[in-house]
């Protein structure tokens, strides 16, 4: 055989081999859970398989799944249960579900990535993780009426019992100086006015998640971390890492306090639902990472939260020891709980265990789990999937403190800077990237010290990280396999048909120019294409652009990769840069990150404008 | 007593001209600066754009907020509510603000891709906040962020410093200081510009056969009538599209041709600041408001079509005859002069 005869037959069997290979598998990868008010369903929404399994509750069986959009995240029903409406967050729109023929009725538009619906009179509240804002959309006419300005990562909502306000909270912190503490706050609408008209600031508080009222609205707690990203991490055994907290807020506390959920030898983390029973005694919180629910005894909560000053309720958060005071169980569920709902009577909390694909029924009086439903999916766990349930896990680090989840929150990043101790301490101060379209852009971290992934997440993670044994090599490979996999999400700049506006194509010639406007040249080092080359923008190699800091140990930056590089402020190696506009405002004055003063300032946002298209 | 039962049965003119108690409030009175840039209206809110910091007027309350509270500078040029969601931009000299429930977020040429951080003006439109700067005009997409730029590459603007804008569904309008009036049909997305005909900055040769003057103020566009108004330091302009219509100290009821300010009722009737008291125009008489320029005892004077001036007795006077700026709170107003903020109680 010849020697390109073989070739093509070598390329033939690759591609049939590719053919006949089974489509990956789809795990259901419940988030969220809603009860029927008549108690008879259970809706499972399935980020994994794009869908709402719908369950029976008097069998326990699906009786039907519903295809939604891509990667839905929230749902809610309508007060009179009619509807069921439900959050995709890739797709940029809310499936408007029929509950008596379980059909799809319609699709409207939203925001960049609604996460969190609540349907509220003749209106929708959709909070759009990505555009930061909460979308009100007129259900007459399916159309956007405005958008409210919410925090850095809308995600959650929850409505008042009386539907006069609508409480909102984020993933990630405001974008603030750099670093300076981590902030997020709740933002508070008046649904009949449709406007915000509070902000509850959460000091030091940087991914919120679920957010939940009383039932007489006198109550309200969010589930939120808070990082402790200012100081060397250097102090896991002293839970100088993260601390796992609720903002109780509302008449029966007064102002916001932050209230730790942690004990002093173990923690719980993140929180991420939150389901207070009927008659207001005690809140459930999933731990994502903990596999667990926690139980807080709310009489015990707030009679001791009424016994403290003005100077403990602020800094109570960091009270590990305060928890005993109303913690009252751990409830160990399934892998990785998320969403939780309960019954109206209380009797029965459901968990949905993500990473399990399967819903954890708890007795709530004999606080355990007394069934298991299941989601279905793949009947084995590839590798990926395995490495995702580590991802998720907090288990590996001293006390259980944190997992890899913790900083990139739900597979993503965190929006803050970090002092990693590794690099001694007040050294090399690193902004946590996002993780999607990693795989390939070797080497790792700024200054490229971590030639792949496996050293970057092994022996790394575990020295300096975790203090405690970490993952064996089995388990390196999954987490690996796992982190590779992760997709990346639709860019939001870029129109599907990947034709660019006017602004954006201005800027790519800027970004492809090979002349100053005055017309010299520029060297080929000095291009933007020349280290933002490649599939992932990144020639993967280490140059000096004059960003580096006197606290950096040395100059050289590993090129980042720049795909959906709008999404994920702060910029350079340490987070120093704001905004996009910074990176060459303020942080290129010799030109020596790319030739940009030369531009006049409606070029740089030409230039802006295309990179956020990567 | 007299003079005022006599000058209303006396003028018809006069009779169907507002009068106001006006009510006046200074830093003796919790005001933050007594220089007072402009002043909004925002439901039972009041806005002062002040040259130390932005005062809310709220509840028989003031409220101050300056840099410490996260405003982009403490000299306001301009606050501009947005109805729709009850946020407030600011038009600051050291950037943009927005205020949203307490929280201040700035753009500036730095952080964002604002034109310039002297920000003179600002105006909302659906989800695009229009924006006045020394530097051009600038747009921000407030659902994908995107910002845009006008200036004289893009657009007929041969002067570039934008000093008030006005943004309606239709057309937004720009007064460019020194380089007349800019038109942007936001249908067709193309810009147009209007400049004063003779080109003359101290003379009037073709009066009202196009704009007034070419250092331009203040633009008000009348949507629903399709009316230009426009303020310059040489007199004010109407325009229907077709025809313009010019008015000048020496032949219209305005006290002076230096104008900062003029704001629309309608396609008919607007108010204008100027620099020697505030002047209402119902289409065919004005009245003016302000301190006598010379005893500076509170003083009314309404011009008839005719061009006879009557005095009206009156006991109150805005605070200061320079005015900056006027909005409307149902019948009353609020008018921002050098020397404090005063509400107009209409008086029947």
């Amino acid at each position: 055989m010849r020697r390109g005869a073989w070739l093509l037959a070598a390329g033939s069997m690759a591609l049939m081999a590719m053919a006949t290979e089974p489509r990956a598998a789809r795990y259901p990868s419940p988030v969220e859970l809603t009860i029927s008010p008549d108690g008879l369903r259970l809706y499972a929404l399935c980020e994994g398989t794009d869908e709402v399994a719908v369950y029976d509750l008097g069998s326990g069986k699906i009786i039907r799944r519903v295809p939604v959009g891509r990667v839905p995240k929230g749902m809610a029903l309508s007060p009179d249960a009619k509807r069921l409406y439900v959050t995709n967050s890739w797709s940029d729109t809310v499936s408007e579900l029929d509950t008596a023929s379980l059909a799809v009725v319609r699709t409207l538009p939203t925001g960049f990535e609604p996460n969190a619906v609540i349907a509220n009179g003749d209106f929708l509240f959709v909070a759009n993780r990505i555009s930061n804002d909460v979308s009100v959309i007129d259900l007459a006419t399916g159309l956007e009426k405005k958008r409210l300005l919410a925090g850095r990562g809308a995600s959650y909502l929850a409505a008042s019992p009386d539907g006069s306000r609508i409480f909102c909270t984020h993933i990630y912190p405001k974008i603030g100086k750099f670093r300076a503490q981590p902030e997020s706050e709740i933002t508070v609408i008046d649904a009949s006015c449709q406007m915000v008209v509070d902000r509850y600031r959460l000091p030091s508080a940087a991914g919120v998640f679920h957010v939940t009222l009383s039932p007489d609205g006198k109550l309200g707690m969010a589930a939120q971390i808070r990082p402790k990203n200012l100081v060397p991490l250097a102090h896991v055994e002293h839970g100088w890492v993260i601390g796992n907290s609720i903002s109780v807020f509302g008449e029966d506390v007064g102002e916001v306090v932050q209230v730790p959920i942690d004990e002093l030898d173990r923690y719980y983390t993140p929180p991420f639902a939150i389901a207070i029973a009927p008659d207001k005694s005690v809140a459930y919180v999933s731990t994502t990472g903990s596999d667990s629910v926690t139980v807080i005894d709310i009489g015990r909560l707030v009679k001791f939260l009424r016994s403290l000053g003005p100077v403990e309720r602020r800094t109570l958060a960091n009270d590990l020891s305060a928890s005993a005071n109303y913690v009252v169980a751990r409830i160990p569920v399934g892998s990785g709980p998320k969403g939780m709902a309960l019954s109206a009577n209380g009797k029965r909390l459901y968990v949905a265990n993500r990473t399990g694909d399967t819903i954890s029924v708890v007795d709530t009086a004999a606080r355990r789990v007394v069934n298991e439903l299941s989601l279905g999916g793949p009947s084995t766990l590839t590798a990926e999937r395995r490495g995702e349930r580590l991802f998720f896990q907090a288990a590996f680090a001293f006390h259980g403190h944190f997992g890899c989840a913790s900083c990139h929150l739900e597979a993503t990043f965190d929006g803050m800077s970090w002092d990693l101790e590794p690099d001694g301490f007040g050294k090399d101060y690193v902004d946590n990237r996002l993780l999607e379209d990693v795989g390939d852009t070797g080497p790792f971290k700024w200054n490229g010290s971590n030639p792949n992934l496996e050293t970057e997440c092994g022996p790394r993670t575990e020295k300096y990280f975790y203090r405690s044994e970490s993952y064996d090599g089995e388990q390196l490979e999954d987490l690996v396999s796992f982190i590779k996999s992760i997709p990346l999400r639709p860019n939001r700049y870029r129109a599907a048909t990947g034709e660019l506006t006017a602004a954006q194509e201005r800027g790519k010639a800027i970004f492809e120019r090979t002349r100053r406007k005055n017309g010299t040249p520029i060297a080929v080092q000095d291009q933007c294409g020349y280290c933002h080359s490649g599939p992932h923008y990144t020639n993967q190699k280490l140059f000096d652009v004059g960003t580096g800091k006197a606290t950096d140990r040395s100059p050289l930056i590993d090129v980042p990769q720049l795909t959906n590089i709008a999404l994920t402020a702060p910029y350079l190696h340490d987070g120093s840069a704001r905004s996009l506009e910074e990176i060459w405002t303020v942080f290129n004055p010799n030109d020596t990150h790319g030739v940009t003063n030369d531009l006049q300032k409606d070029e740089l946002n030409d230039l802006i404008e295309y990179l956020k298209t990567l | 007593m007299l003079a005022l039962v006599f000058a209303s049965v006396a003028l018809a003119g006069a009779a169907d001209m507002p009068c106001f108690r006006w009510e006046n409030f200074t830093t003796a009175n919790g005001l933050p600066d007594n220089h007072v840039f402009n002043v909004a209206v925002d439901g039972k809110k009041v806005w002062a754009a002040t040259e130390n910091g932005l005062g809310l007027y709220e509840n028989g309350q003031w409220k101050v907020y300056r840099p410490a509270d996260g405003l982009a500078h403490r000299a306001v040029l301009f606050v501009a509510p947005d109805p729709r969601t009850g946020d407030v931009w600011i038009a600051t000299m050291g950037g943009l603000s927005r205020f949203s429930a307490g929280r201040f977020d700035t753009y500036t040429q730095l952080t964002s891709g604002l034109a310039n951080d002297v920000v003179y003006g600002v105006s909302v439109e659906g989800d695009f906040i229009w924006v006045a700067t020394a530097a051009g005009g600038s747009r921000l997409n407030t659902r994908t962020g995107q910002w845009s730029l006008y200036n004289e590459r893009n657009t007929p603007m041969y002067e570039i410093w934008t000093y008030a804008v006005n943004a309606t569904p239709t057309k937004v309008y720009y007064a460019v200081w020194g380089g007349g009036v800019l038109e942007y049909d936001v249908k067709t997305e193309r810009w147009k510009d209007y400049n004063d005909p003779d080109g003359e900055t101290e003379i009037v040769l073709y009066k009202d056969q196009g704009l007034i003057h070419e250092v331009t103020t203040s633009v008000s566009y009348v949507e629903k009538d399709k009316i230009l108004w426009v303020a310059t330091y040489a007199g004010a302009s109407r325009y229907d599209g077709r025809n313009w219509k010019n008015f000048l100290e020496k032949d219209s009821g305005l006290p002076s041709n230096f104008l900062n300010q003029v704001k629309a009722v309608d396609g008919k009737r607007a108010w204008f600041s100027t620099d020697k008291g505030l002047a209402y125009y119902d289409g065919e008489n004005w009245a003016v408001y302000r301190p006598a320029l010379d005893t500076h005892k509170p003083e009314m004077l309404v011009r008839d079509a005719a061009g006879k001036v009557t005095p009206v007795a009156t006991e109150t006077a805005p605070s200061h005859n320079y005015v900056l700026g006027v909005d409307f709170d149902g019948e009353d107003l609020w008018v921002a002069t050098a020397h404090g903020l005063s509400h107009g109680v209409r008086v029947k």
